[in-house]
């Protein structure tokens, strides 16, 4: 088993451990979005899956884990980057000094709050949701009759009908093409499709095209194209069965 | 003799302190001096004459009801000889069993806010999740925006109107000053180093 390929689906990172570290390590990922016990979840996961207990795979994700965690827990807590380890002993202490003092003022600050909460034990008042505020009318502005049937007149008035007809697409029905291909295939075996379509519109050359593709279907034509976009070619399959066809669509 | 004669003076104030009173009575939160003013149509300044007069009728020793300035506005509680008999009715459960985690985060929450949970962190050297969670659900603090996303984007929170009126402050700078706590932190930070020194040397 190899820690570094392990696979991790979380909600901050999807792939294998390594690239996570890659990208931990290059700042791409913001740790402090990492759910870490997700990444050791994943990894008993895949242990339980081996009968036997893999210890340099332990071993090493051990040493990747704790490493990740410290990176975390460092992010965490930007002020700490500066480590009082590395400071002199003067400066420690008074970094030290400064902390306990914070705190010991914050812990004085409770302790009156507990004394006074003593002192005030014997207060009782009322608590309760606010009560609902009355609504706050607004009045309008004196109106004229005549003026406000003049307005109500102009909303009741019956609006213009807009023309709808720019935005229908009018389809021709496919049955004219097949008709119309059956009358050229009558006369001519070999038929070219962009030329028999010029002049027509684009709908039409679309509908004209379902048309082909239906007599294809029906076993009447043959399509044949060189490459794409070359000139597409139209044939009759056989002549018989082009007659019973037409003899049947008569 | 004195008091009931002050009952039936004549004192121009008198009407409005009545309104005051009523609204005061009606209200179940403080109402600051110029919520009254506007609720009763009156003046800001005479309002608060006004509370002068009601705050004299209402003291302790003098009647069951008692006018206190706390929270930022105005509001009347139990007399402080009527708290045993209060205590038999009703129950405190926003400020019973503060526990000292919760009370030293609500003073960093009190001096420091709007502060998030790493903040309080931070100085009290210990997660804060519990005593904040349990601090919010007794009302005492409220959410009040959030960081900076680029830091993160914590929850920040501050104190309520609800921790000041259970304390009795009339706001936050009724506080002691942060200056004057911690008197021991002089003797600590000189042990400190004193240590030092003698690992330097």
């Amino acid at each position: 088993m190899i820690v570094r390929e392990l696979e991790l689906d979380l909600d901050a990172f999807e792939g294998p451990f390594d690239l996570l570290l890659t990208l931990v390590l290059k700042d791409e990922l913001d740790l402090r979005e990492l759910d870490v016990a997700g990444i050791v979840l994943a990894f008993l996961e895949r242990l339980a899956e081996h009968d036997q207990l893999d210890l340099e795979a332990c071993g090493e994700f051990l040493v990747l884990i704790s490493a990740l965690l410290e990176l975390k827990a460092r992010g965490l807590f930007p002020d700490e980057a500066a480590e009082l380890a590395e400071l002199e002993p003067e400066e420690a202490a008074e970094e030290l000094a400064r902390r306990l003092a914070e705190y010991r003022r914050m812990k004085d600050a409770a302790q009156w709050l507990r004394d006074r909460l003593d002192g005030e034990g014997d207060r009782f008042f009322r608590l309760g949701p606010a009560p609902l505020a009355p609504k706050v009318e607004q009045p309008l502005a004196p109106q004229e009759p005549a003026r406000l049937a003049e307005v109500l007149r102009l909303l009741a008035k019956e609006p213009a009908q807009v023309s709808l007809a720019h935005m229908a697409l009018r389809f021709p029905p496919v049955s004219r093409f097949l008709e119309r291909f059956r009358a050229v295939l009558r006369h001519r075996s070999r038929v070219d499709f962009e030329q028999e379509m010029s002049g027509l519109s684009r709908v039409e050359q679309a509908v004209a095209f379902l048309a082909l593709l239906e007599l294809r279907r029906n076993g009447e034509v043959a399509i044949e194209q060189a490459a794409p976009f070359a000139p597409i070619r139209i044939s009759r399959t056989d002549v018989e069965r082009e007659d019973s066809w037409t003899l049947r669509s008569a | 003799m004195d008091a009931p004669l002050r009952l039936i003076s004549t004192n121009p104030l008198d009407q409005l302190a009545r309104t005051i009173e009523a609204l005061l009575v009606v209200a179940s939160a403080p109402l600051s001096a110029a919520e009254l003013a506007e609720a009763a149509g009156d003046d800001a300044e005479r309002v608060e004459s006004a509370l002068g007069l009601i705050g004299e009728r209402y003291r302790e020793g003098r009647s069951g009801i008692v006018l206190e300035h706390v929270a930022g506005g105005w509001a009347f509680r139990a007399s402080r000889d009527a708290a045993e008999a209060c205590a038999r009715l009703f129950e405190k459960p926003a400020q019973r069993n503060l526990s000292q985690a919760s009370l030293e985060t609500l003073a960093i929450v009190a001096y420091l806010g709007p502060c998030s949970r790493p903040d309080i962190a931070r100085i009290r050297g210990v997660a804060a999740d519990s005593a904040v969670a349990n601090l919010l659900e007794r009302g005492l603090i409220a959410e009040a925006g959030r960081d900076d996303p680029s830091v993160g984007g914590a929850i920040k929170y501050r104190t309520t109107p609800l921790f000041e009126r259970i304390f009795g402050l009339e706001s936050l700078s009724a506080l002691p000053r942060l200056d004057d706590l911690g008197a021991d932190a002089d003797e600590i930070r000189e042990r400190l180093h004193a240590v030092a020194e003698k690992r330097t040397a």
